[in-house]
């Protein structure tokens, strides 16, 4: 083989990956990538859920075996055969779904997998080692803490520690923000920015092209397998143009809405308290309600109630008091199935483990909520033939990727299996939809899709309920936004179509962190400090 | 130490991978990989008989031959396997839903001990219509194995117990409740036996039509293997063609989108249980009216529940793909006796399945040998 020289001499590449070409059945994941990381930078992989990043990445981790192509560290050929190879290498990845042992601690689920301590876990001594690699890199986490007493930034961070305490010098972080609230996102970045100060280098892989432009150095995108643009440096290029280059045309950030007359209320939630999973609680007397044709914002950072507000609505949670109506139908304590067969649907937060049954075909999942009316039932039995053929009007309407409607959904993308979840309950014809976070972890492309279908709904004269934490999306889609803190609404703002009023997303912000919308409008946006 | 180990990697000259597979593969991968997988078992097999002094040729042929040799081995051979399959067919459903039923056994006896009150209480006279009696020992046994099925459902649905360790207590539960009948009440003169059943509660034989079709005289095939096979098919409807069963298709995989999709699993742990019970005590009332012809403890209890949950697995769940995987192993079972009472066949049956076990890995993984020198 050829000693290639890197394209610039004066700085060393960390990682140089050339013509690497990686197939999955059916898709060319990586068409003849090439992909450069010099040290000590943080390096943006920019693309479209599908674009090949992950695979490009997970080839670059010892997941996968390139079909063609070469990977040179500092500027040697290398051989990755697992993981283990490449983090012999010093590269290591973090994973968007962590591999953790919840019930062990972090110094546990540092050393596993290692050669040392050999025999006996020696675990105090241990537990020293890594608070001290964690000191280095500014990551706080108490090493004697097991995993499930540890918030998602925590366990990101027990994450980062164990390719830190490996020696990683290349770390290559998955869509590393998709699972942190805010202001944990900030403390992710400061960690990063710590590691690049002694040294090392970041790979970081995202569709968010804010985070991308506030992060990285240099951005190579990715479309269809193939790099659009390859290490621009971030500085120099409008987020406009980098949206171009991921999806190939003009992304247009504004949301074309039209005026809807809002009908009477269709939800009406009645000062609900309820617990979470830990028996806290976690809906303190929350009211809100939410009228045909409008779609009814809930703002808020992650983890003040979203998600069990969505559960007591859909009765997959019980209320403690206070009571939900759908329609004048009294909804909250029971069965699940009540509210599916009153017009109700539910875009679930979690799309694999809620939302899905991923070893079930695309047929399967899309007929979980009609199964039980004609024409898929006959009977009691199912009619395959008209099953498969609402599946592939499906597939057709909605744009789902999949070579046939028989696929096991855990084979599709994160897109592509959102698009089948939403497929499945808007086919319905709602009165009343809730939605969660319908946008997380999708392309821009995927998402202006999603925001097109709510509307239609909206149009259509259905009530929707959209609890999301991106306040763009928010303020694009809906009429009126609430805002949840710890379990209340703090307030709520009507969204005036066309325009946005001064001081609209200071106010919003200062409900999100606590501060009730009387006490602002008597003090004043200005006042709070 | 980076440069060590890739140079020792090309000194290698070639080196086998194992990937995982990313797509499903086709339909006949399955088919082949299990067929492979036998032949394999079989030659290891053969490897093993000769170190203890066998000829490994002759003894197939004597194993195959005394199997599916004639029409008589045959027979015999699906006598052996109709248990099996009912068992089987039980096993598969719940674990279908990923209930782990360890009592198919316990079911079956119970089943066995519903039809046998039946003739033995007697809830019937003697002289009842065989049809009338048949079809009230079958309902009789499958009632008393979907009691058996209950008990462990509706603790596991409300109260969370444990269904591995509920249903196999309750195996033994079973076993002592017979041995309570036939050693008390309904012992045969002090035997460990009821009396025999009349004949009007026999599963009809292919020997008792020997007069009108000669060729089955002496062949003790009887009805239980039909009522094996509509199970079957019935089960297979069930399971992927009806509502139910895209239920406890759904659960299975993932329960919390069954809860999302409204469906109650509760009601259909009970359910489930009830049906496993039902149809395994449905394959003991075959065995005790189709081979067995009165109660007693050890020609029933002779672990064809368990049996049932090796070949569920074998079969990967599927009803019809059962139908083969118990004649296979009641193949293996009545050669088993023919060459040696222990050993050798047991040996053989347990390196099937190993064999089929392990070949699992090869429909999900990929094994690719590669030259290190072809890739860069």
């Amino acid at each position: 083989m050829t000693q290639t020289t890197p394209s610039t001499p004066e700085i060393p590449l960390a990682v140089e990956m050339r013509g690497i070409v990686k197939r999955f059945p059916g898709v060319l994941a990586s068409n003849h990538v090439d992909f450069e990381l010099r040290a000590g930078e943080i390096h943006g992989l920019l693309g479209e859920n599908g674009a090949g990043k992950s695979t490009l990445m997970n080839v670059l981790a010892g997941l996968y075996r390139q079909e063609a192509g070469i990977i040179k560290v500092k500027g040697k050929p290398v051989d990755f055969y697992s993981p283990r190879d490449a983090i012999n290498h010093g590269i290591g990845m973090v994973h968007q779904h962590f591999m953790l042992v919840p019930s062990q601690t972090v110094t546990e689920n540092v050393l596993l997998g290692l050669d040392d301590p050999r025999f006996f876990m020696r675990l105090p001594e241990y537990d020293a080692k890594v608070a001290a690699v964690g000191e280095r890199f500014g990551l706080k986490v108490d090493p004697r803490a097991k995993i499930w007493q540890l918030s998602v930034g925590e366990q990101q961070r027990v994450e980062l520690l164990k390719m830190l305490y490996r020696g990683a010098n290349v770390l290559i972080m998955d869509e590393p923000t998709a699972v942190l609230a805010p202001q944990e996102i900030d403390g992710l970045f400061d960690i990063l920015r710590s590691m690049i100060a002694q040294g090392k280098s970041v790979i970081f892989i995202s569709h968010k092209l804010n985070e991308v432009s506030e992060i990285a150095d240099h951005v190579t995108v990715l479309r269809n397998g193939r790099v659009t643009a390859s290490s621009v440096p971030s500085k120099g290029v409008s987020k406009q143009e980098l949206a171009r280059l991921m999806v190939g045309r003009d992304i247009v950030f504004f949301v074309d809405k039209k005026p809807v007359e809002p009908g009477e209320k269709v939800l009406d939630v009645k000062d609900v308290h309820a617990e979470n999973d830990k028996g806290l609680p976690a809906l303190r007397g929350l009211s809100l309600n939410v009228r045909k044709g409008e779609i009814v914002g809930v703002a808020g950072v992650a983890g003040n109630g979203q998600n069990e507000l969505s559960q007591v609505i859909t009765g997959l949670r019980k209320c403690k008091k206070g009571e939900v109506f759908l329609g004048g139908d009294k909804v909250s304590n029971r069965d699940t199935l009540f509210g599916i067969q009153h017009g109700m649907s539910y875009v679930p937060e979690d799309r694999t483990h809620v939302g899905s049954a991923p070893n079930l075909s695309v047929t399967d999942n899309v007929i979980m909520k009609n199964f039980r009316k004609p024409p898929i039932s006959k009977g009691g039995l199912l009619d395959m033939t008209a099953a498969g053929k609402f599946a592939n009007e499906l597939k057709q309407a909605y744009d789902i990727i999949v070579p046939n409607v028989n696929t096991p959904v855990r084979l599709l993308s994160g897109g592509n299996l959102q698009r089948v979840i939403l497929a499945r309950e808007i086919s319905e014809h709602p009165d009343f939809m809730v939605a969660v976070q319908p946008t997380r972890g999708l392309d821009v492309g995927a998402i202006e899709g999603v925001h097109k279908l709510l509307l239609a709904q909206r149009e259509a004269g259905a009530a929707v309920l959209l609890i999301s934490e991106e306040l763009d999306e928010l303020l694009g889609l809906c009429d009126r936004v609430y805002v949840i803190y710890e379990g209340k609404i703090m307030g709520e703002v009507p969204i005036p179509i066309g325009k946005r009023e001064d001081g609209l997303i200071e106010t919003i912000g200062l409900m999100m962190t606590g501060t009730p919308l009387d006490q602002i409008q008597k003090e004043g946006v200005g006042a709070n400090d | 130490m980076t440069e060590t180990t890739s140079s020792q990697k090309k000194s290698m000259g070639f080196k086998i991978r194992v990937e995982p597979r990313l797509d499903e593969p086709p339909a006949w991968h399955p088919v082949l990989v299990s067929l492979g997988a036998i032949i394999v078992a079989l030659i290891l097999g053969g490897i093993l008989i000769s170190f203890a002094g066998g000829d490994p040729i002759k003894s197939y042929l004597h194993i195959a031959d005394a199997s599916f040799g004639d029409t008589g081995v045959l027979s015999d051979t699906i006598v052996k396997a109709t248990p099996i399959l009912l068992a089987a067919l039980a096993c598969s459903v719940a674990f279908r839903m990923k209930l782990w039923n360890i009592g198919a056994e316990g079911q079956f006896i119970m089943g066995a001990f519903g039809a046998s009150a039946v003739v033995l209480a007697p809830l019937l006279a003697e002289d009842t219509p065989r049809w009338l009696f048949l079809t009230v020992m079958a309902l009789a046994g499958m009632a008393a194995g979907a009691i058996w099925g209950f008990i462990p459902g509706y603790l596991k649905a409300k109260f969370n117990v444990n269904e591995i360790i509920s249903t196999l207590m309750m195996n033994y539960i079973a076993v002592a409740w017979i041995n309570f009948w036939i050693f008390g009440v309904w012992s045969e003169g002090g035997f460990q036996m009821s009396p025999k059943f009349p004949n009007n509660a026999w599963l009809p034989r292919l020997l008792e039509y020997a007069k009108t079709y000669p060729a089955l005289r002496g062949l003790t095939t009887h009805a239980g293997l039909l009522l094996g096979i509509i199970a079957a098919v019935v089960l297979w409807l069930i399971v992927y063609r009806s509502r139910w069963g895209y239920e406890i298709r759904l659960i299975g995989d993932n329960p919390h989108a069954a809860k999302y999709a409204g469906i109650n699993i509760t009601g259909n742990i009970i359910y489930v249980m009830m049906l496993s019970g039902a149809l395994a005590g449905l394959g003991g009332m075959s065995e005790v009216s189709g081979v067995v012809h009165r109660l007693q403890t050890s020609p029933l209890a002779a672990g064809y529940g368990f049996t049932g949950i090796i070949v569920a697995w074998l079969a990967k769940l599927n009803p019809i793909v059962i139908v083969l995987v118990s004649v296979l192993f009641g193949a293996l079972i009545l050669a088993g006796r023919e060459i040696q009472p222990s050993g050798v066949p047991k040996m053989i049956q347990g390196i099937i399945l190993v064999s089929l076990i392990a070949s699992d890995f090869l429909l999900r993984y990929r094994i690719r040998i590669v030259r290190a020198d072809a890739e860069e």
